[in-house]
């Protein structure tokens, strides 16, 4: 068994190779109770807890209805009880940012913006803490493999929800252009796809659970060649 | 595919059998050793049941060891698990030598399988210091904590730390039990195995049964806890709620069944109170249920219109995991791992007093279609988050995670 920490998973290929993943959540100790220490851990906390925090969950237990699509902004809603600050955080799309980094930033704008508003909210104590995870992702090959876009449609109903999250959503963590696996495959294959990729790309990933996506990502292509 | 795989996967789905199979392959062949205090009775045997024979059809060679101790050791280990969870408790120290003495003991029947082992689960504070008699082992030991300790009372948890310090990794259930220690600490949240004698479907008339036996009224209210005797789970409170509940509903009626663990010496105390405080209400139906009553706390579940689990202090609560999978909504203690299962108006309702489950009692009593609706709704977010094969599937996640290295991703080839 070979092994690589690095993900070289991503490159332009013609063939669709399917892979499958699973997720475990590592806990950082690191916890806040007001929005002051949210700040203050926030900007040195790994990158990965910020992709946990707004993806890693999907693969986590938890309660189907999304009400917010980040961990941060759930927490400011129901444990700071702080409205317009869970409602700021909750718009952050992080496909708008080219990093996590970058993604860090915002965050961290936002809560800057929210203290300079109203100071008391700095030192006010949440309900419960916000508690920093971390996550480990482990990625294997299902040895199925895609030669053209219609195989791929075939293949998509039998694909597991967690490869469904590598493939659409894991990937915009891998792909400089933010897209996903299946855009980068069906660009491969020329132009006349064009429209499909349009109607992935409209696809909201955020609140459904992972077997919603599953089935929107199934209907899109089905349709496509119905 | 073995015949108790085909049963998950009807259970469970196929792909997530295949996704099992596919995550145990860089695995197979490994030896991996669990070890826990108790062969029935609490939550880690029952998942330990299930999971030790489901590794072995995945291929890994796995096996589960109990260490014996004597009554000083348990009482020394249930005073761990009190002060584990807040109380404040200060343990003699010959409770505290014979527990050291006991692991030492155990160590020598056990140091070549432990020694030879891939990867050892040490489950819980009792066989904890294992570790640390096991000098020449090869493999990666974990220390599996079930218990919630989120507020350690801090001498307890100071005495072991020490041994727990050692281990390559600790698991607990939830994030915010994680402690400061100097290893990852994974967060995995346990599971049901649903085709256990406590989790299978029953036919009618084996649900129906349970009135008959227990002199139950099959056209009254059912409120049912099912626990052990134990102070955290509160089980005075749930009858200081009933009380509060019968004002408005007369003709409730009150199961609170429960098993005892053989580890756990104080039930028997709790169980007197609650004979005490319930002996004047005919209603109030106490039952001390033998440790393999699984189908009859499975027959229990079915046949009751709302489950409480009130605990003040709670690792994770199987038990509210095994009423939302027969689809029944729970009353539960806003505490630990009963916060991940119980969403309020969505699977039940989360309570921090005696009056906050009453009302909440009151209201499922009255809103049939709303306790139907939370029902179905609890089923289903078992199915998707808490049955054994997500658990399995997690540790397949770390042990892959911690045989091949650190990086936060790991493609294998």
């Amino acid at each position: 068994m070979n092994v690589s920490a690095n993900d070289d998973t991503v490159r332009e290929t013609k063939i669709f190779e399917i892979k499958d993943c699973a997720l475990i959540a590592i806990a950082t100790s690191k916890r806040a109770i007001n929005l002051k220490e949210l700040q203050s851990i926030l900007t040195q906390i790994s990158l990965d807890s910020i992709y946990y925090h707004f993806w890693g969950g999907l693969l986590q237990p938890r309660f189907e209805e999304r009400e917010y699509n980040n961990d941060f902004a759930a927490w400011a809603w129901y444990a700071l009880h702080d409205a317009p600050l869970g409602e700021r955080l909750a718009v952050v799309d992080p496909n708008d940012f080219s990093n996590l980094e970058n993604l860090r930033q915002e965050l961290l704008e936002i809560i800057d913006e929210r203290i300079d508003e109203k100071e008391s909210l700095a030192y006010t104590l949440a309900t419960s803490y916000f508690e920093f995870i971390r996550s480990q992702i482990v990625i294997f090959d299902t040895l199925e493999k895609a030669h053209n876009p219609e195989e791929l449609t075939a293949l998509l109903p039998d694909m597991s929800t967690s490869s469904i999250f590598y493939h659409f959503i894991d990937s915009r963590r891998r792909l400089d252009n933010q897209g996903d696996d299946f855009r980068l495959f069906l660009n491969c294959h020329g132009k006349k796809y064009e429209g499909l990729c349009c109607r992935l790309a409209a696809i909201d990933p955020y609140f459904g659970t992972l077997s919603e996506l599953k089935k929107q990502v199934v209907e899109v292509f089905s349709a496509h060649f119905s | 595919m073995s015949k108790l795989l085909k049963a998950y996967a009807q259970v469970a789905g196929h792909e997530v059998v295949s996704h099992l199979r596919q995550l145990a392959k860089p695995l197979v062949g490994m030896k991996v050793v669990h070890v826990n205090s108790t062969r029935v009775g609490g939550g880690v045997a029952e998942i330990l049941e299930k999971l030790v024979p489901l590794m072995q059809e995945l291929g890994i060679e796995t096996s589960w060891e109990v260490i014996e101790g004597s009554d000083l050791f348990y009482q020394c280990t249930k005073n761990f698990h009190n002060g584990l969870q807040g109380k404040q408790i200060r343990i003699p120290n010959t409770q505290l030598q014979e527990y050291e003495k006991v692991n030492s003991k155990n160590a020598e029947k056990l140091r070549q399988q432990l020694e030879e082992a891939e990867f050892v689960f040490i489950h819980d504070p009792q066989p904890a210091p294992l570790l640390s008699h096991c000098k020449n082992r090869r493999g990666k030991w974990l220390w599996r904590c079930h218990i919630d300790v989120s507020r350690p009372y801090r001498p307890t948890w100071k005495y072991l730390r020490q041994f727990v310090s050692g281990y390559e990794a600790s698991v607990f259930s939830l994030a915010e039990f994680a402690q400061n220690l100097p290893h990852p600490q994974y967060i995995i949240p346990p599971s049901i195995d649903p085709l256990s004698a406590k989790n299978i479907e029953l036919p009618d008339k084996e649900v129906a049964s349970v009135f008959n036996n227990f002199h139950l009224d099959p056209d009254r209210p059912l409120i049912l806890q099912v626990s052990r005797f134990d102070r955290f789970k509160d089980p005075l409170g749930v009858i200081q709620a009933f009380k509060i509940v019968k004002k408005y509903v007369p003709d409730a009626q009150l199961v609170l069944a429960g098993g005892g663990a053989t580890d756990d010496p104080e039930g028997e105390q709790v169980l007197q109170e609650v004979h005490g405080s319930s002996s004047d209400d005919p209603d109030i139906h106490v039952l001390l249920l033998p440790a393999d009553a699984h189908r009859t706390i499975n027959a229990l579940q079915r046949a009751a219109d709302i489950a409480v689990q009130k605990s003040v202090k709670e690792g994770f609560g199987l038990t509210v995991t095994e009423a939302m999978w027969k689809g029944k909504p729970v009353i539960g203690g806003n505490t630990g791992g009963i916060r991940l299962q119980v969403i309020n108006f969505n699977t039940g309702f989360l309570v921090n007093t005696p009056e906050g489950a009453a009302l909440r009692i009151r209201y499922l009593l009255h809103h049939t279609n709303k306790r139907k609706e939370i029902g179905i709704k609890a089923k289903e977010f078992v199915r998707e988050n808490f049955l054994i094969t997500r658990h399995l599937r997690e540790y397949l996640t770390l042990l892959t995670s911690l045989h091949f290295g650190g990086s936060d991703r790991l493609e294998l080839n």
